[in-house]
């Protein structure tokens, strides 16, 4: 299935998705938009490990059991991201990330 | 050129365009359906590497709960036909200098590092496979990350709820004392 392919181009290919990602989280003001470069970031670094344990190490499935569970905390962090985002958005009508600026409760 | 030579090029391309558009688009809407694309890409090359249990969780956990979960947040909480003003030039400027600089020294640090092939014969990775790495306790054993996991998404689950409910009349009136 992956003959012809080196291992470099998926490596490469999630460096730009991984620093796509951050080139988002910097610029973004928005929480919800924060929330989708985090996303981006950790696909990348899940193709990352799938092609390592793919190539490298074929007889093993480390690579895939760290992304099951990297894909099971990325849930569990939206979830709770999107509750807080709601809860903020309730507290201050806005979700810039400029204008919520208090953590007075 | 081969076909998968072909797919995994559709793929990248793909990934690569549309991740860009989804931290450039100033429509908050359109940003999350390009990550939809992005995931369901992803998803694809997960199937080119011959780990269908993955690419079928990233299909159904990813791009059918977590991008349905930012998608209503969006509706609750900003008006769809909402623009939102770009950041300040020098903002964006310094932070794409930063991303180019670290992508930059990721890709020769790749290209310069001499990968060990390996002679190992591939697994096959089949569902039964996985359900007994997952559950056994022996030296490819996974059961302790797989309970931890479990207690965090419990966590998380009740976390969500506990903090995104609406305050009890009491509180609110509490709150308002206070202030």
């Amino acid at each position: 299935m992956n003959s012809g392919i080196p291992l470099q181009y998926f490596l490469i290919l999630a460096t730009v998705m991984f620093f796509t990602g951050v080139y988002g989280f910097l610029t973004r003001r928005n929480l919800i938009t924060i929330l989708m470069s985090v996303e981006l970031i950790l696909n990348s670094v899940n193709i990352n490990f799938l092609a390592f344990n793919r190539y490298l190490y074929p007889h093993k499935l480390e690579g895939m059991f760290f992304s099951v569970f990297v894909i099971a905390v990325a849930a569990s962090e939206a979830a709770v991201a999107i509750a807080i985002i709601i809860n903020i958005y309730r507290r201050f009508t806005t979700i810039n990330v400029e204008d919520v600026n208090e953590m007075k409760f | 050129m081969a076909s998968n030579q072909i797919m995994f090029i559709l793929f990248s391309v793909m990934i690569v365009v549309f991740s860009v558009l989804t931290v450039t688009s100033r429509r908050i809407l359109r940003a999350a359906v390009y990550l939809l694309f992005v995931l369901v890409s992803t998803s694809g090359l997960y199937f080119m590497l011959n780990y269908q249990f993955l690419a079928a969780v990233q299909l159904t956990l990813y791009a059918g709960g977590i991008v349905v979960l930012i998608i209503f947040s969006i509706l609750l909480t900003s008006h769809i036909s909402q623009n939102f003003e770009s950041s300040g030039w020098k903002k964006n400027i310094f932070s794409a200098i930063a991303a180019l600089i670290g992508a930059l020294l990721s890709i020769i640090t790749i290209l310069d590092y001499k990968f060990s092939a390996t002679t190992e014969v591939a697994q096959e990775v089949n569902m039964k496979l996985i359900g007994k790495s997952l559950l056994s306790t022996g030296y490819d054993g996974y059961v302790l990350p797989f309970e931890i996991i479990s207690v965090l998404l419990l966590a998380a689950m009740v976390a969500a709820i506990v903090v995104a409910k609406k305050v009890s009349p009491k509180s609110a009136e509490l709150q308002n004392l206070k202030q």
